[in-house]
């Protein structure tokens, strides 16, 4: 597939093969909507409105046609057999992990790591990069909107070492405090690790200024990209992260795999996370030698199908252009902000300057339960719970909220009936 | 929207909005915590016996609708009964919310927990309805650990 830009949201597409999809410029969001096969069901008797995207994206069709064309023709294990599928299928696994690199702008493949998600790619920094270089009295910096995946597996760093986990605090609107941020960074500061854009709040962190801070002091930063990866277009190289992790399923792709960037020296020095096949160059009972990057971190059988899985989405996303994404979200943001904004009882959670894709609400004398419910039954698919970040509702002492979340495919329309779902909702509870 | 109005009915919105019996209790013989980790349920269930009898039952805490009601029509319902009876009732409650959807509830002994049929058709709302009663229980048994319905 081939897109070129020619300005800011204006796409011309030459491939005929996707001409088909009938996108036109600039953003025609209802042809977009025609390649997820999963948005043409009705749910209670209603047109699904899906507005749950940063618990996990909807698969475009062509993913879809990726994983079953990889299991009706390729399937086969990959970089040991000298048959022709297991060539084609290390080919085309190989050639993912280039699109990748590419993706994300890395230096080399060898910086890109597959593994099953972003919770799995942050519990192997913890222990691979994080045992080696944290010792007794050290200290961890997260933030305080951290969701439980990059929090956890510090904490179990930390109670391994006697090391601290530190938090750099938020204010009401769900911002960062940069001036406690740059008070944490101590000697002591190991690893600082940092949500890119938030999945309860949508805040996006000023990561890059974060970055620098802390590489003046030399301490490491991990980024988690697992919100950003189906919003922003990322280079790890002008972010200048240590590390960088991302997970599929969000971005669209299939579920079960997720990317870790690691810069090149630092992986290299690393131990492997976990042992196996693949792993190794050789082994004997007496020592083993481990594989070269990236493969010294992808022991055992790799998921191959899912990984073309996300080749396929990754082109599929640039071919929309993210620019034209950009936008898009945006505007849909700024409108259901506004419309929520203007119903009774309402009060949004989560008010930085700077966010996307996630609008975080409470509606007085409702529980966000009760409301997830009664909005069900107009077919409207919303997030309610804590989202995976206590600390965040701790900081507000609310139990939880409503969590409406956009994606590509979705429309002011759909916004709309979400507003008008909470008048039923009110409706109910007068 | 008559589907909602089955799930939310008036004596189960009126339960939510005044909650009866809401409130600590200094007196209590048992107490105990129980939490849905999925929305946040949080309902604290005290408890004072007189030998086998329920002398006083009180909550307090913070849930849905559901959730609430369900705490505050159990303590209404349990004031006085015996030991055997409010197991006896939990028992009959539990079967309620849990039974088919598509026949007709059995309502022999239940009395007003009728309210909470229409719970059986969404069955993510079972939990909510019945965490109180599970928290009762495990009050009655001195579990220290909160009741956790996951």
């Amino acid at each position: 597939m081939t897109a070129h830009l020619l300005k800011k949201g204006t796409i011309v597409r030459t491939n005929p093969a996707t001409e088909q999809h009938g996108h036109s410029s600039p953003y025609d969001v209802f042809a977009i909507r025609k390649d997820f096969p999963i948005l043409r069901q009705k749910v209670y008797g209603k047109p699904l409105i899906y507005l749950d995207n940063a618990a996990t994206a909807q698969k475009p069709q062509v993913v879809i046609d990726t994983l079953r064309r990889y299991y009706e023709r390729t399937n086969s294990n990959v970089h040991r057999g000298v048959h022709a599928l297991s060539q084609r299928a290390t080919e085309e696994f190989e050639n993912t992990r280039e699109k990748i690199r590419d993706f994300i702008d890395a230096s080399d493949t060898r910086e890109i790591v597959f593994v099953r998600g972003t919770t799995e790619g942050i519990n192997l920094i913890a222990v691979s990069y994080g045992d080696s270089h944290v010792s007794a009295g050290d200290e961890v910096v997260v933030s305080e909107m951290e969701h439980h995946s990059n929090i956890v597996p510090w904490q179990l760093l930390c109670e391994r070492k006697g090391a601290h986990l530190k938090v750099i605090p938020m204010n009401d609107d769900g911002e960062l405090l940069i001036d406690e941020y740059a008070k944490l960074l101590t000697p002591k500061t190991k690893i600082v690790s940092l949500v890119y854009v938030s999945n309860s709040l949508g805040t996006i962190n000023p990561v890059k200024q974060m970055i620098e801070m802390a590489h003046k002091k030399g301490i490491c930063v991990v980024i988690d990209g697992a919100q950003a990866a189906p919003h922003l277009a990322v280079s790890v190289r002008e972010l200048d992260c240590d590390f960088y992790v991302f997970s599929s399923h969000k971005m669209y792709g299939p579920m079960g795999v997720g990317v870790v960037y690691g810069k090149q020296e630092l992986l290299e020095k690393m131990p492997p996370y976990q042992g196996g096949g693949d792993m190794i160059k050789s082994v004997t009972f007496a020592k083993t030698i481990y594989n070269t990057l990236p493969f010294k971190f992808e022991a055992g059988t790799p998921n191959v199908g899912d990984v073309l899985g996300l080749g396929a989405v990754v082109d599929y996303l640039q071919h929309i252009g993210y620019p034209a994404i950009a936008e898009h979200e945006r505007d849909l943001l700024e409108y259901a902000t506004a419309r929520l904004s203007t119903v009774d009882g309402i009060r949004l959670i989560g008010t930085a300057k700077d966010k996307l894709g996630v609008v975080s609400f409470v509606l007085d004398g409702v529980h966000p339960h009760d409301l997830g419910t009664i909005v069900d039954r107009e077919g409207i698919a919303i997030r309610t719970g804590h989202h995976c970040t206590q600390p965040i509702m701790q900081h507000y002492n609310l139990p939880a909220t409503s969590r409406a979340s956009f994606g590509i495919y979705n429309t002011r329309d759909e916004v709309d009936a979400l507003v008008a779902s909470i008048d039923k909702v009110k409706e109910v509870f007068k | 929207m008559d589907e909602l109005r089955e799930l939310y009915q008036e004596m189960i919105l009126d339960h939510h909005k005044n909650p009866r019996n809401f409130h600590g209790m200094d007196a209590a013989s048992h107490a105990a915590e129980g939490y849905n980790p999925l929305c946040g349920d949080k309902v604290t269930v005290y408890l004072q016996l007189d030998r086998d009898t329920i002398k006083d039952i009180s909550f307090e805490g913070s849930g849905c609708a559901i959730c609430t009601a369900s705490t505050s029509v159990m303590t209404e319902l349990l004031q006085g009964k015996t030991l055997s009876e409010a197991e006896a009732l939990f028992g009959r409650f539990r079967a309620l919310v849990t039974s088919d959807p598509g026949e007709k509830p059995d309502q022999a002994g239940l009395g007003k927990l009728v309210i909470f049929a229409g719970v059986r058709e969404y069955p993510i709302r079972i939990k909510c309805a019945t965490l109180p009663w599970h928290t009762m229980q495990a009050a009655l048994e001195d579990k220290s650990e909160t009741v956790s319905t996951e």
